[in-house]
């Protein structure tokens, strides 16, 4: 189960990657697998604020509907277009081409709440 | 598939699978304080015979159709059903069965589903219909509900030419919640004043809801309203309307909401009865309700299943867009095999019947001395009738001649005390269109 090591992780099973003051959000290749094959990614207007653990959209796969929760507070930058058309990337490339959003963080300094790969490895563990 | 209950075999075996040694102790979770421990304060059980005659005796309190002639309508319209609607309804594998959650065991009914949703489709001009509401009302109400998931605004604006109890439905729906009604009059044609309504459709305005043909019969003529951002919704009462009139998907209409009675469901008191519901493609994940979908199977067959299941409560829960988690199937049903009977010719031909015994009825009550036709307004098969008395004063005097003249307005539009909702389909004859205008005149 890939868990990129430079990628901060949340409990809800989102990842930040962190770039500068932006940070780029999605849900691990462990969520896409619970999931399955997703249909529809319901994603914020560009400009919408977010704080901590707020649902910024919901990922729905053919079972069951999930809320997507920010990992990080700050305003939506930008939203990934593709996944309308495409939802599927997110099971394909679920830290690549799946990512949802990208926030212009507001405080960099409220990271230290999120996991490590190493932490999130663990639940990830724990919960298979 | 036909329901077919368990045998005692079947469920001692479902228990021994499960481990438990009674259906009773399935309930073990539910605390003791709280479980019924007598039986129910039910009368004691009747033979058929017995039955049967209290059925009957039950039924001959109301009144027999076949002796009176009747001009009612206001939401309910007397149409003739052919006999094989009950006769394919009446199979048990329609009449027994269970929601098609097993599109395994379901094709036929998932099939009908599908079949009158295309029908709903072709009929509004809309591009997808769900798998029926419970009524044109809720229908309504669910449409206003849906209008503000998909914009987030908090304002409706609902047409007072919109059936009353309709408009009540909505209020209750509403009750409670943050969106407000605000009303428009109507014209002395008995039109939705387009122009009120146009001026107040604003930034904070979540939907426009208005009625084909209203409340008092007249057609509206909603093509011309400048919507902006809002959404329309058109309610449809006599859904037979959709025969003649142009498809509101094809004027402006963001969501319909209608009655399918008319469609092979007889006017029983009040229902059952079957509403349809059709939005725009871009709004379906806001749609409430069931949708039935056309796929194929492993072997490339086509074949139908639920579908969008994810906007249903049993998935979303508190978040799901709506609480109904059924559908009318049986009066859906019924109402598919009614248009498949009807055909596209026939279902015109049909409308333009009952738009000439109104015309007939209403152009020979505006000659009687003293009677006005209230509204300027085009009309199907229902108008209103202004009387020289109280309107309940002559809806009771022609009971007296077993005639059940039309709906006195005055309870719901003290204005309108004076006034009759009158309706005329191809079931009223010309005789008895002859002998209310003789008894009108009478009076």
């Amino acid at each position: 189960m890939e868990i990129p090591s430079d990628l901060l992780y949340t409990k809800e099973h989102e990842w930040l990657r962190v770039n500068g003051t932006r940070g780029v959000v999605g849900i691990t290749a462990f969520a896409q697998e619970q999931l399955g094959d997703v249909v529809f990614v319901e994603l914020p207007a560009a400009g919408s604020p977010v704080t901590v653990g707020s649902t910024f959209g919901v990922v729905e796969s053919v079972k069951t509907v999930s809320d997507l929760y920010a990992p990080a507070a700050g305003t939506v930058a930008a939203v990934n277009r593709e996944l309308e058309a495409n939802p599927e990337q997110v099971n394909r490339e679920p830290y690549g081409n799946g990512w949802m959003i990208e926030i212009e963080l507001a405080d960099a300094g409220e990271l230290k709440n999120l996991l490590s790969a190493e932490q999130y490895a663990e639940q990830v563990k724990e919960e298979s | 598939m036909r329901y077919i209950p368990h045998t005692e075999k079947d469920i001692e075996a479902m228990l021994a699978e499960i481990g438990v040694d009674s259906i009773d102790d399935l309930f073990a979770g539910i605390p003791p304080d709280l479980r019924l421990e007598k039986p129910l304060a039910l009368p004691g059980a009747l033979a058929e015979s017995e039955l049967a005659t209290l059925l009957r005796r039950m039924q001959n309190r109301n009144l027999d159709p076949e002796e009176y002639a009747s001009f009612l309508g206001g939401g309910a319209y007397r149409h003739f059903i052919p006999a094989a609607v009950n006769h394919i309804i009446s199979r048990s594998e329609f009449s027994t069965s269970y929601t098609p959650y097993q599109p395994e065991v379901s094709q036929g009914t998932l099939q009908a589903i599908f079949e009158f949703q295309s029908l709903i489709c072709l009929l509004t001009g809309m591009d997808v219909a769900n798998a029926s509401m419970y009524d044109g009302a809720s229908g309504l109400a669910e449409a206003v509900l849906m209008a503000h998931r998909v914009n987030g605004k908090n304002e409706v604006l609902v047409s007072r030419a919109v059936h009353p109890e309709y408009r009540r439905t909505i209020d209750t729906y509403l009750r409670g919640g943050d969106l407000k009604i605000v009303e428009v009059p109507f014209t002395e044609r008995g039109q939705t004043d387009l122009s009120f309504a146009a001026d107040q459709v604003g930034e904070r305005t979540s939907a426009i809801v208005m009625q084909n043909p209203n409340y008092f019969g007249v057609v509206e003529e909603y093509g011309a309203l400048d919507k902006k951002a809002a959404l329309l919704i058109v309610g449809v009462a006599e859904a037979l309307s959709l025969g003649i009139l142009k498809p509101p998907g094809e004027r402006g209409a963001d969501i319909v909401a209608g009655e399918g009675q008319s469609f092979g469901l007889p006017v029983s008191y009040g229902g059952p009865y079957v509403g349809f519901f059709a939005a725009r493609q871009q709004y379906a994940r806001q749609m409430p309700g069931r949708l039935v979908g056309q796929t194929v199977d492993r072997s490339g067959q086509r074949a139908y299943a639920l579908t969008l299941a994810t906007r249903e409560q049993h998935i979303r829960r508190e978040r799901a867009t709506s609480n109904i988690c059924t559908n009318h199937g049986l009066c859906a049903l019924a109402a598919t095999i009614y248009l498949a009977l009807m055909g596209k010719t026939g279902l015109r031909e049909l409308a333009v019947t009952n738009l000439r015994k109104t015309d007939y009825l209403k152009n020979k009550l505006a000659k009687l001395t003293g009677y006005n036709i209230r509204f300027g307004g085009d009309t199907f098969n229902e108008f209103v009738l202004q009387c020289p008395q109280p309107a309940d004063t002559v809806r009771d005097a022609l009971l007296e001649e077993k005639i059940l003249a039309g709906h006195p307005l005055g309870r719901d539009h003290p204005d309108l005390a004076d006034c009759l909702l009158l309706s005329a389909t191809e079931t009223n004859t010309v005789d008895e269109m002859d002998r209310l205008a003789e008894k009108l005149e009478g009076l």
